[in-house]
């Protein structure tokens, strides 16, 4: 069964603006799903409309079978949503807006009670409980939401950039503690601006700009789409110059590091074997960046040079 | 087996609500319980004691007497107005509204819910200035259910008051405005300190177009037994007001005015 299906989405607000320009998207039960795009490309308004906190245009949208123009309540009570920004009442007790989440989702108050407790000590916000929330740290406030989202224990959680501004401890925490309730069996949405992390987490990944779906794939399908790849290889000694290495691009970045572009035909144990019989010695290789970055800024910069064309 | 599992949901989710507003009202109860106690304090000293003696009797009643369905009437329109108001367009400043808007609830219910919240503390400021009174002055109740069918009515009616004004207020400014310059004017010229049996013809005409006039009427006639208006007409009016606010008011969610993109 799918998650969410989501056919011909399209949202033109007010003000003119077309911020969904026919979208369709399925996202399978069980999926940790990635939907990313650039600032203004249709993310949040999608969940939005998801969520019914936007009215869509035109199209339809399903949640496990549930389609929300007839269905709203039995398909809202399936999700659990952590938004983007901040929206519990900053005036009220830790437990007591987790509680009273459950309640709105219709669970009992014994059981809302012992949930609250569950998930606060799951997320380390239990010795915070009885804390008002605005006095809360940025990172505890959005463990607070993802706390909240899932007291009702929901089918498919969404999660609109859970780490912003979260350290990296943290954010490889929840990591952790995402990987395990997906494991549970929980379908997981995420959009986020650290591709890092949608590269760890999902299996499978949408991305979506100016309001159309340019890219949706296996993870591994889209990290293989990448035709090209820099890589920063460091050296045991100094070199004076750039190794000779024909038909790769190199840059010598300083006399320890070289960056060196490689195509999908080629391979690295040709450049490793090239290097020793330079008598150089590589201790340390990376990624200059992060892959799916680099995928994603090219889809993205493709798709501007051909409106550029067009225009 | 759907209509029970959403059945669930919405009590359990109307209760919550309630829960909530009612822990509100709680918490501030420094700005929601104790103000109306000392203004009525102050208008028994003042309007009651001092200037009340000199009046002598209204309605066949002391001045005082007369005067507490009134006051009564005047705090509990206030806060149930004002709970509402500042409950609800807190939650949309706070962005906190969210919590409702994605949670499995119909709009009717959320309304519902945040009704019941102004009518608490419509009814416990209401209880809270019925006390005061009783340091004063002695009020007899000659039909019970008039008094409570009216304070419920009109409570209800003024709570759906200031959901409407929440809905539109863009910011805080917007939210005293109606309070300021109509309800209070409408309350002071509401018959809650005198009858209008007292005003020239043309200024009765007038009294008898505002609404509050036939609330605190019907109530003062739950306890005193005499009224300005027919207690059956005021039952139909102040009716007739919650049933089409009710629906003004979730037409307007569910249209998503104020609340949706």
């Amino acid at each position: 069964m799918q998650a969410l299906s989501i056919r011909g989405l399209t949202k033109t607000y007010a003000n003119g603006v077309q911020a969904l320009r026919g979208i369709d998207l399925d996202v399978a039960e069980g999926d940790f799903f990635a939907l990313l795009g650039p600032n203004g490309a249709g993310k949040t308004t999608s969940i939005g409309i998801v969520m019914s906190l936007v009215a869509k245009t035109a199209g339809s949208v399903s949640v496990f079978g549930h389609d929300i123009d007839r269905e709203l309540d039995l398909a809202k009570s399936c999700i659990g949503l952590v938004p983007q920004e901040i929206n519990f009442n900053q005036f009220e007790k830790t437990f007591t807006i987790i509680v009273n989440q459950a309640g709105f989702y219709g669970i009992p108050r014994r059981l809302a009670v012992e949930r609250s407790e569950k998930y606060l000590r799951q997320l380390q916000l239990w010795d915070k409980r009885d804390a008002i929330a605005r006095s809360l740290s940025g990172g505890m406030k959005r463990r607070l939401m993802i706390a909240r989202a899932l007291v009702h224990e929901p089918r498919l959680l969404i999660l609109d950039e859970p780490t912003a501004g979260v350290d990296i401890e943290i954010r490889r925490s929840m990591w952790g503690f995402l990987r395990e309730i997906n494991e549970r069996g929980t379908t997981i949405i995420l959009t986020t601006h650290y591709l890092e992390e949608a590269e760890s987490l999902c299996r499978n990944i949408a991305i979506i700009d100016g309001g159309r779906i340019i890219e949706n794939d296996t993870m591994s399908g889209v990290i293989r789409k990448l035709s090209q790849e820099t890589f920063v290889l460091n050296f045991r000694c100094a070199t004076a110059s750039v190794p000779q290495l024909p038909g790769y691009v190199t840059r010598l970045v300083d006399d320890h590091t070289i960056e060196v572009e490689v195509r999908k035909e080629q391979g690295l144990n040709d450049i490793f074997t090239r290097l020793s019989q330079q008598g150089i010695e590589v201790v340390s290789m990376r990624n200059k960046v992060n892959r799916l970055e680099e995928l994603f800024m090219r889809l993205v910069e493709r798709k501007d040079a051909a409106a550029a064309e067009a225009g | 087996m759907r209509d029970e599992h959403l059945a669930r949901i919405r009590r359990i989710g109307f209760q919550t609500i309630v829960r909530r507003e009612y822990g509100r009202i709680i918490r501030i109860w420094g700005q929601t319980l104790v103000p109306p106690a000392v203004t009525a304090t102050l208008y028994f000293l003042i309007f009651g004691s001092l200037i009340g003696r000199r009046i002598g009797q209204m309605g066949g009643f002391d001045y005082m007497q007369y005067l507490a369905p009134g006051l009564i009437m005047m705090a509990v329109i206030s806060n149930s107005y004002g709970n509402v108001v500042s409950s609800f367009f807190g939650a949309k400043f706070g962005k906190h509204i969210e919590e409702l808007l994605v949670a499995p609830l119909p709009n009717w219910l959320i309304v519902l819910g945040y009704v019941a919240g102004g009518l608490l503390r419509g009814l416990l400021v209401g209880a809270v200035v019925l006390a005061v009174t009783l340091f004063f002055t002695h009020v007899p109740v000659e039909h019970p259910f008039l008094v409570a069918g009216s304070v419920f009515l009109t409570s209800v009616v003024f709570s759906l008051g200031g959901f409407f004004n929440a809905i539109f207020a863009k910011n805080f400014d917007q939210i005293s405005w109606f309070p300021t310059f109509v309800l209070t004017p409408l309350i002071y010229l509401g018959g809650v300190f005198y009858s209008v049996s007292l005003l020239p013809p043309w200024a009765q005409a007038l009294s008898y177009a505002n609404p509050i006039l036939y609330m605190v009427n019907a109530f003062r006639h739950g306890f005193l037994g005499t009224s300005d208006v027919d207690p059956g007409f005021a039952f139909l009016i102040m009716g007739a007001f919650a049933v089409a606010m009710f629906a003004i008011v979730v037409a307007l969610m569910n249209r998503g005015t104020g609340i949706r993109e």
